[in-house]
């Protein structure tokens, strides 16, 4: 990997590195002078700094790569994000099952601070989003930009700095938690420093992308770009603005928020809702609009439902977050505002989804044969069904029972493991054997039984938390004859139980899977790679030869 | 429309200008105006701030993550009126930075928690909740007990609050260590935190043990204080809200 690199590009790798061990070694010591959990973060940051330095030095002697490389895409850190996605799935979701275990039986944990359930689930939550999502978008998004605009990686430092950067986000994320580190905004936990750490890695992404973009050999930017453009600009803005906080000292790790209250309420959601659309919907997205008509071998079915989904999402969504806020003390105009524009939201979020499957036409016999296509159009169907779901949570007299209640926590895992982590998982499977240049993955029978332990997973769960949602909602409220309350909060909790088991077991179907396609992955890169290339990747069209036929559904 | 659309999308600088541009109407629109409308926060003239000892048991409260199962905000609907309180206002979070609002109830709610279970119940209950509610999935906190209170730098954490707008005197700031330490030693002076905080300031030795302050005592303070520093909500203002 590293003597890919020009000499150049390894030494700034070096500096790069030699910077990021001093900022660790300041972190440190100032932290320790103020006794201060900085300085545990400040190790962090200086051994994350000698752990990549390790490959670097290794590599830094191997003769310059050859000029040949550039005629070819660039696909290293396509391959380390794709494994690095992976790990984080494992350990996101392992974590998450065990969370759920807790709800069910509190006492199956150790006897530590770190282990406990207001601690952990930050680290599930960041780990799958964060980790798992967020790698796998920015491996995707390497391959779609490069494909899509048949350019090389504008340079081979910037997309490592990205991945290797976004990862000691991640790591400083989850480890903060555990020993205690929070600004305690849901989904938007890390505190100040790592938060200006992932604007800087944030803004070399968009350089990196826009200056690929600009290297295209297509007048036209296909669709799956403007989401990934949308994923990285809007995510950027609301990262900075939710995260405008106020340290109490530069030597520690705890801030104030700038806002307080409604303000700080509107706000935080105006993020979280977001970062469900622009990280979650967005991002994925664009991995949809290019590896399902990919892999299905068919052009998108409509050019203008492609343009009326992407603007309408862009523009509806930001308008939605103020649905997490029904009934409190935020103005009713905000409220009614964010009800309607949910409700509008569902047209454009149909029309993708529609586009999706519809492009599917013609292609059915492959999602009955071909179990990547398959996870790809089931994703597509699972976005239909929790956008709808979602539109419908906002409407205000439904949140009144479904809020603070598990209905919520089944809306988001339908959207999350029956759509987002269903497309990364076909996406996985088309990509990897087309990166590492094998015909096929290792075992077609182990994606099918990743298919099908993925869906049941998904199901058991969804259904799950569906039941207690709504009985603990409706017992919440319910009243006896002589006009008070049946139950005490008590009763409704000891109602869940059942439910928290059936959850609890549905994410042990889902991890078994996850890590079944880790074997799967695994073993396929192993494999020897056979003499000639195998079709399905679009090649780099080379200097002097004609430009294939368009496969992309511009018109 | 479409026409233009295909122009648009050969320039990415102009795709992504256009983007941002969508995307930051509903913000803007939504967001900026609860900054400019008085009507958005009520006004109670007589709301305190929390004491260091207090602030402090907020921030173990955010540290242990209490805010994903448990909700600090009541809505305007007549069972939870009922079982927690009267609804919450927008003024009792004024200087809550950031917010604790919540967005799930796995446990009850806590908005109005304050007073309503004696100190030696919150204590044994964060020990194990077990003891106290045989029924009960809270994690265990008997760890909180045996943490002493690092009270250093609450000064620090005051001035912070200050620049962000929680009006926190300069006396407040300089006293901040000795008050946090004063509010669980009642047989100390407490005279000068009473002075500064109110007279509806309690001053208890939270966890049952005078002789440290520990991270148990400045997180049953702060449970102890929840809903009570400002009384608005039991005397609404004439603020539209919605009702069920």
């Amino acid at each position: 990997m590293v003597s890919g690199l020009t000499v150049n590009e390894r030494q700034r790798a070096l500096v790069v590195l030699a910077l990021l061990a001093i900022v660790g070694m300041a972190m440190a010591a100032f932290g320790a002078m103020r006794g201060d959990l900085l300085q545990v973060h400040g190790f962090v940051v200086l051994l994350f700094s000698l752990v990549v330095l390790a490959p670097v030095l290794k590599g830094y002697f191997a003769p310059e790569p050859p000029a040949e490389r550039l005629h070819d895409y660039y696909d290293d850190p396509i391959k380390v994000g794709i494994i690095l996605s992976m790990i984080w799935a494992v350990f996101g979701m392992g974590v998450g099952d065990w969370v759920a275990w807790l709800l069910a039986f509190p006492d199956m944990t150790f006897d530590a601070a770190w282990s406990s359930f207001g601690r952990l689930r930050p680290v599930h939550t960041t780990g799958v989003i964060f980790g798992f999502g967020g790698s796998a978008l920015i491996a995707t998004s390497f391959h779609v930009m490069q494909r899509t605009s048949r350019a090389r990686l504008a340079d081979q430092f910037s997309p490592w700095f990205v991945l290797i950067g976004y990862q000691l986000f991640c790591i400083l994320a989850v480890s903060g938690y555990l020993i205690g580190i929070t600004q305690s905004k849901e989904y938007a936990e890390p505190e100040w420093y790592a938060d200006i750490w992932l604007v800087v890695v944030w803004v070399v992404y968009l350089l990196l992308y826009l200056r690929t973009l600009a290297r295209r050999k297509e007048p036209h930017i296909y669709v799956a770009n403007w989401y990934y453009l949308a994923f990285i600009l809007v995510v950027a803005i609301l990262h900075i603005v939710n995260n405008l906080a106020v340290p109490a000292s530069f030597a520690g790790v705890k801030s104030y928020s700038a806002f307080s209250g409604v303000q700080d309420a509107m706000t935080q959601w105006w993020y979280g809702h977001n970062a469900v659309a622009f990280f979650l919907t967005a991002g994925f997205l664009g991995m949809l609009y290019y590896y399902l008509p990919k892999r299905a071998e068919r052009p998108i079915y409509s050019y203008r439902m492609s343009i009326v989904g992407f603007w309408g999402i862009t523009f509806f969504y930001m308008w939605a977050g103020s649905h997490h806020l029904h009934y409190t003390a935020l103005p009713d105009w905000v409220q009614t505002l964010g009800m309607t524009f949910s409700l509008m939201l569902l047209i454009p979020s149909w029309i993708a989804a529609g586009n999706a499957l519809a492009t599917l036409n013609g292609a059915w016999h492959r999602v009955r044969d071909d179990a990547a296509l398959r996870f790809m159009m089931m994703a597509a169907i699972f976005y239909g069904l929790s956008t709808f779901e979602g539109s419908f949570m906002a409407i205000r007299p439904v949140n009144a029972l479904s809020h603070y209640t598990d209905w919520t926590v089944a809306h988001v895992h339908a959207g999350v493991l029956g759509w987002d982590a269903l497309i990364t998982f076909g996406a996985f499977y088309a990509l990897v054997p087309w990166l590492w240049k094998r015909e096929r993955m290792y075992s077609p029978v182990l994606v099918e039984v990743h298919f099908w332990l993925a869906l049941a997973g998904t199901l058991i769960y969804v259904f799950a938390m569906w039941n207690s949602g709504i009985i603990q909602g409706l017992m919440w409220r319910t009243y006896n004859d002589s006009g008070t309350l049946t139950y005490s909060f008590l009763d409704t909790m000891i109602a869940m139980h059942p439910y928290y088991i059936a959850r609890a077991i549905g994410g042990l179907l889902f991890l078994t899977g996850t890590l079944i396609a880790c074997y799967n992955i695994w073993m396929t890169i192993r494999r020897p790679a056979p003499r000639a290339a195998p079709a399905g990747d679009t090649p780099l069209p080379q200097p002097g030869a004609p430009l294939p036929a368009n496969p992309q559904p511009a018109e | 429309m479409f026409g233009t659309h295909y122009r648009i999308e050969r320039k990415s600088v102009v795709l992504a200008v256009a983007i941002m541009i969508v995307a930051s109407i509903g913000g803007l629109i939504e967001i900026a105006p609860l900054f400019t409308i008085d009507e958005t926060v009520e006004t109670d003239p007589n709301m305190r701030v929390y004491t260091p000892l207090e602030l402090a048991g907020r921030n173990i409260y955010m540290r242990e993550g209490c805010y994903a199962c448990h909700s600090q905000m009541i809505r305007t609907l007549r069972d939870e009126v009922e079982r927690y309180g009267p609804y919450s206002l927008a003024v009792e979070s004024k200087y809550d930075h950031p917010m604790l609002w919540g967005s799930k109830r796995t446990g009850p709610d806590l908005a109005r928690v304050g007073g309503k279970y004696s100190d030696q119940w919150h204590t044994a209950h964060l020990t194990n909740p077990r003891d106290v509610v045989p029924e009960s999935i809270m994690p265990r906190y008997s760890f909180l007990r045996a943490a002493p209170l690092q009270t250093a730098h609450l000064a620090d954490d005051l001035r912070a609050l200050r620049r962000v707008g929680v009006p926190y005197t300069d006396e407040m700031i300089a006293n901040a260590t000795a008050d946090a330490a004063a509010q669980a030693s009642p047989d100390d002076d407490t005279a000068g935190l009473v002075k500064r905080y109110g007279d509806a300031t309690q001053v208890r030795t939270f966890d049952g043990d005078k002789d440290t302050v520990t991270e148990m005592d400045a997180l049953v303070a702060y449970l102890q204080i929840l809903g009570k520093l400002s009384s608005a909500a039991h005397t609404p203002p004439p603020v539209q809200t919605a009702q069920k």
